[in-house]
């Protein structure tokens, strides 16, 4: 079947996460073959996932860690006094 | 997202409840990026998702017993990190705001990419640049609630499509409606940014992912 921009484009998504079947996969394949503009939509949006999953485009906040272990310290130590983990409320 | 090895981790698990208390350090060290994202993914707004954070790793702490290794560990976490999010989340906005499990997936709205040819020419060096990290956290943060979560879970901590829905209580459907939702209308605000900062040259994403 020859697909339109439109039905690429609302295919997308599933495309990238590798979720459409065989014969859909080939259609669109065969679309992007010679259709510019989906295969510069595909690259963008495939450009963008790459850049989320880098971590320095979300960083946490300075000291994050840090003061989360230590808090979690504090926790432990009080804990010990207490009946073992996942018995108190 | 760093994964620990399973089996290592019931492991863990199981010495954290027989008193080997100190242990649960190691078990949340691979998980405080994601607890963090999942936090600011829903209250939006630095010290409170820090707080968040820490309150859901207590949280998890204390209940850990409760765990039963049905989901996997990750997902239970990401599941507490949730509620305390949305708990935090109610306070702020008071009681007469809509809750988020409420809302649903607009109908109307334009979720169409945005056309243009040149992106394929952009160079690696313009996904370096700084600039463009800060307009995807900007288009990311300005997201509707319920695309953004989905498309922090999925995309940014890399968790599958039945993770996802396990841990936002909503249908492995909703997710996938939602994802491309996002991804397109991310796309959108990006692509703008790309253009008029795109010099002409061949690209390197243009296969492989």
């Amino acid at each position: 079947m020859k697909l339109d921009c439109k039905h690429v484009w609302e295919h997308i998504s599933e495309y990238i996460d590798g979720s459409v079947d065989a014969k859909l996969r080939k259609d669109i394949e065969l679309h992007l073959e010679h259709c510019e503009i989906c295969s510069a939509i595909l690259d963008s949006t495939r450009n963008i996932l790459i850049l989320t999953a880098d971590d320095r485009t979300f960083e946490l906040p300075v000291g994050y860690s840090k003061r989360l272990h230590e808090r979690l310290r504090e926790e432990i130590e009080k804990s010990k006094h207490e009946p073992p983990v996942g018995e108190t409320k | 997202m760093r994964q620990a090895d399973s089996a290592n981790e019931a492991g863990l698990i199981a010495r954290i409840l027989a008193g080997e208390k100190e242990l649960f350090h190691d078990l949340i060290r691979p998980y405080e990026r994601m607890v963090y994202l999942t936090l600011i993914s829903i209250v939006k707004n630095e010290t409170e998702a820090e707080d968040g954070a820490q309150e859901a790793v207590i949280s998890a702490y204390r209940h850990l017993a409760s765990f039963r290794g049905e989901a996997k560990f990750s997902t239970w976490l990401t599941s507490i990190a949730i509620n305390e999010g949305r708990k935090r989340l109610r306070k702020t906005k008071g009681a007469a705001e809509e809750s988020i499990e409420e809302q649903e997936e607009e109908h109307e709205g334009d979720f169409t990419p945005a056309p243009l040819t040149d992106w394929s020419e952009i160079p690696l060096e313009a996904l370096e640049r700084k600039e463009l990290r800060e307009a995807l956290r900007v288009a990311v943060t300005e997201l509707p609630d319920i695309y953004r979560q989905v498309f922090v879970l999925r995309d940014l901590q890399e968790q599958n499509i039945e993770e996802t829905a396990q841990a936002l209580g909503i249908n492995p459907g909703a997710v996938k409606v939602r994802l491309h939702r996002a991804r397109m209308m991310l796309q959108k605000r990006l692509v703008r940014f790309l253009k008029t900062t795109a010099p002409a040259r061949r690209g390197f994403f243009g296969g492989a992912l």
